[in-house]
């Protein structure tokens, strides 16, 4: 296979697959396989494993014919941690025969993934996970608890990390495993959250039975891992252009533009002070955005995060006291599971309480300022007692 | 319903290799001849800045006639590199008469056509360096006051003009038209303010029995005044991003070297997550100074708004690092001695030059149709 791999080249190959299997007369998942078998799922990937060993900047040109011609997408946001998480680290760390058995039914959606990373007691501290596998012949024996799983009561895999050695130092005691989620021993229960619905889990685990052949990685090396994972986790934010007033300063302006009854001078000084940071917010990502085209990454991602989760409480709180009295009332509390997280086809109040969760899913705003003050800023590290003690050791 | 949703297209928010070019030559530039201890030994002179250093910048580097047409003498650039050395003017906050000069008043001439006549010659004499223009307004004018501010005739008095102390040539927005008089005449007194600012100085000019040329005539000179105003507005968030830069860098080196409690203080959570949050405004307060830069540039339709969002932004960002400079340094913050004082006084006279930022979300309300109740 060259490595010259052009964009005419991808164009060709797009054509050749939306002729073989035009959208309009092909089911969704034929699709979705058919475009993954001709190395277009994510052209930067191995050629058999959905890619063409081409450059990541030519999957906006697959995107855009495949946009034009009305194809249908794996829909991102359904696949999101499968796609964003477990695949980069599976092709990072596993072995042929993994990459062979999981990657095509992750990326055509067939097979929905979860995350069993987060622990009640361990949230932002991570690597201070109790959940414990113990080798036991050809398996591992896992027992633990895992929280804030979102997609578990769908997914059919899960990335799990747990504790092989509990004798090391906390970071160094942790393996990797790829978990079934309908083996015997794995109970999911639904969480039910501030806007009344259970969109996460909390996932028992109790003698769950993983061959050693699951394993991401070596044995007692999965904190390295995971920061793959996670590495990805953060990355994906700055791909897409936004519009201007996209995202929920849209979902405020159109109010304040069509219900002037409802107008006050405080609000007015405050909608103008977040539309200027939104479009900023916009535009710092826009500013990412060419960086990464250039070539140049900035380091403006580890920040874009941080901006989004305040701009989203100010102004779904903003919106709120808009509203006045219809700002008083809630659309349903009834107990619900949904798939998605939906912001604009939701009401003003669960955007208000959703956007709470923007600030602590996915690393805390604070773990993630501190990340900016180490690793942009150069900051020194705060001293730390948790380095050279065993795991057992740790006061909890 | 027109409400600007869509910008016109997509800006050119990076740095060329040209402009990275020309940032390195007037930053060592500055650093060789406007060190901190060099700029508070200035402020203490009576000179307004310094000729030496404005020579270099000026016609050594050629960074006064970006703007101008290449036939009348200048570069033949545009506001993106101009908004480059601005970045670095505010890194330094050398006194240099650069934004009310080589911006404000070379737009003023440039809009007026320059295909000839007075405009023309002094657009290369601004372009070169040799003279210094300054637009006879109060320096808190914003672009929305230029209609207003073409009234009355010769005879006037106009308070906190920046720069007037350094300017050759005044522009005087009149009833008429716009005239250019020249501050060496008769009639003409240029009386130093103490001006919060140190770093750049405001005069009250008093005209009494002055003459000027007439430059253009009230209509051309009103659309020219509010494009100039309109540059100067948008390119001052440059300098109120070099003045930020300025202010988190040496923050950022300070708490690294400074130890109280037995450790640098910079490794307390509490001070690292302000400068984490400083970090984050600076680049976004680079993402929207650039976007007015390249607005200003291309000569974009957007580039009301670009303008005003960049100043509703910029300004409070860079007042912000600064008191934020002041305090992370603890007492030697408060110093005399310490520059940090000079970033603060430019930060805050910056945010009420050419517009607040109040005033900048009014005219964001306008052109993106959010109306007052």
């Amino acid at each position: 296979m060259s490595a010259a791999v052009d964009a005419a080249q991808v164009r060709r190959l797009t054509q050749e697959l939306l002729a073989a299997h035009p959208p309009a007369t092909t089911d969704r998942a034929d699709f979705l396989r058919a475009r993954f078998d001709a190395g277009l799922a994510w052209v930067h990937y191995p050629v058999g494993l959905g890619g063409l060993d081409a450059p990541r900047s030519l999957q906006p040109v697959v995107d855009a014919e495949l946009a034009a011609a009305a194809a249908p997408d794996n829909d991102p946001r359904r696949i999101g941690i499968g796609l964003g998480m477990a695949a980069p680290t599976i092709l990072g760390y596993g072995t042929e025969e993994q990459k062979q058995r999981f990657l095509r039914p992750l990326w055509t959606g067939d097979e929905v993934w979860c995350q069993l990373f987060s622990e009640p007691g361990a949230g932002s501290d991570l690597a201070a996970l109790g959940t414990r596998a113990v080798k036991d012949g050809d398996s591992w024996v896992v027992d633990g608890q895992k929280v804030w799983t979102s997609s578990a009561h769908v997914a059919r895999w899960a990335i799990l990390i747990a504790r092989t050695d509990p004798d090391v130092p906390k970071h160094r005691g942790i393996s990797y495993f790829i978990c079934d989620m309908t083996d015997p021993g794995v109970e999911v229960r639904p969480l039910r959250q501030i806007t009344g619905e259970a969109e996460f889990n909390e996932v028992f685990l109790t003698g769950v039975r993983i061959p050693d052949s699951r394993r991401l990685g070596p044995v007692g090396d999965g904190w390295k891992v995971a920061q793959t994972t996670l590495m990805n986790e953060r990355v994906s934010i700055g791909g897409a252009r936004i519009p201007r007033e996209g995202g929920m300063i849209g979902t405020v302006t159109k109010t304040w533009r069509e219900r002037p009854e409802l107008r006050t001078h405080d609000l007015h000084q405050r909608l103008l002070t977040l539309w200027v940071e939104a479009e900023v917010a916009r535009l710092t990502g826009e500013r990412l955005r060419q960086q990464l085209v250039a070539g140049q990454p900035g380091p403006e991602g580890s920040g874009m995060k941080l901006a989004f989760a305040r701009l989203n409480q100010e102004i779904s709180g903003l919106e709120v006291e808009l509203l006045g009295d219809e700002g008083l009332l809630y659309g349903d509390w009834t107990m619900r599971r949904p798939e998605l997280v939906d912001f604009t086809g939701r009401d003003a109040g669960y955007r208000y309480l959703r956007s709470k969760g923007n600030s602590i899913e996915g690393g805390t705003s604070e773990v993630l300022l501190n990340i900016v003050a180490e690793r942009v800023l150069g900051l020194p590290v705060e001293p730390r007692n948790d380095k050279d003690v065993a795991w057992k050791d740790l006061a909890r | 319903m027109t409400v600007q949703t869509e910008a016109a297209q997509a800006p050119d928010l990076l740095y060329t290799e040209t402009e990275e070019d020309l940032r390195s030559a007037v930053r060592s530039l500055l650093a060789d001849r406007a060190d901190a201890p060099t700029v508070i030994a200035g402020i203490e002179s009576d000179t307004p800045y310094d000729l030496r250093l404005w020579e270099s910048l000026a016609a050594g580097i050629g960074a006064a006639g970006l703007l101008v047409p290449e036939k009348l003498g200048g570069q033949g650039a545009t506001h993106r590199e101009v908004a480059v050395v601005l970045e670095e003017l505010g890194r330094s906050v050398a006194p240099a008469p650069y934004l009310t000069s080589a911006v404000v008043a070379t737009e003023i001439l440039l809009a007026l056509g320059a295909g000839g006549g007075p405009a023309a010659g002094l657009l290369s004499e601004l372009a070169s360096g040799s003279k210094v223009a300054v637009l006879a307004l109060p320096f808190s004018a914003s672009p929305a006051d230029a209609a207003a501010a073409m009234t009355g005739t010769l005879e006037r008095t106009v308070s906190g003009v920046a720069e007037a102390a350094a300017a050759d040539v005044l522009l005087v927005p009149t009833a008429d038209g716009l005239y250019a008089v020249e501050t060496g005449g008769d009639g003409v007194a240029v009386q130093p303010l103490v001006a919060l600012d140190l770093t750049r100085p405001l005069a009250t000019v008093t005209l009494d029995g002055a003459s000027g040329t007439l430059l253009a005539d009230a209509g051309p000179a009103t659309e020219a005044v509010g494009r100039g105003l309109l540059a100067g507005a948008g390119l001052l968030a440059s300098e109120q991003l070099g003045v930020a830069e300025w202010c988190l860098t040496e923050t950022v080196r300070h708490t690294r070297e400074r130890h109280q409690f037995n450790r640098p203080v910079g490794s307390f959570q509490s001070l690292k997550h302000r400068m984490a949050q400083l970090w984050l405004e600076v680049v976004s307060a680079r993402a929207a100074a650039r976007n007015a830069a390249d607005a200003l540039a291309t000569g974009s339709p957007d580039t009301p708004l670009a303008v005003a969002v960049a100043q509703a932004y910029c300004s409070e960002a860079a007042v912000r690092a600064a008191e934020e400079c002041v305090q992370l340094h603890g007492g030697i913050g408060m110093t005399w001695e310490h520059p940090a004082h000079l970033y603060l006084k430019r930060a805050k006279a910056d945010s009420i030059a050419y517009g607040t930022a109040g005033r900048h979300r009014e005219a964001v309300a306008a052109l993106v149709e959010l109306p007052a109740p």
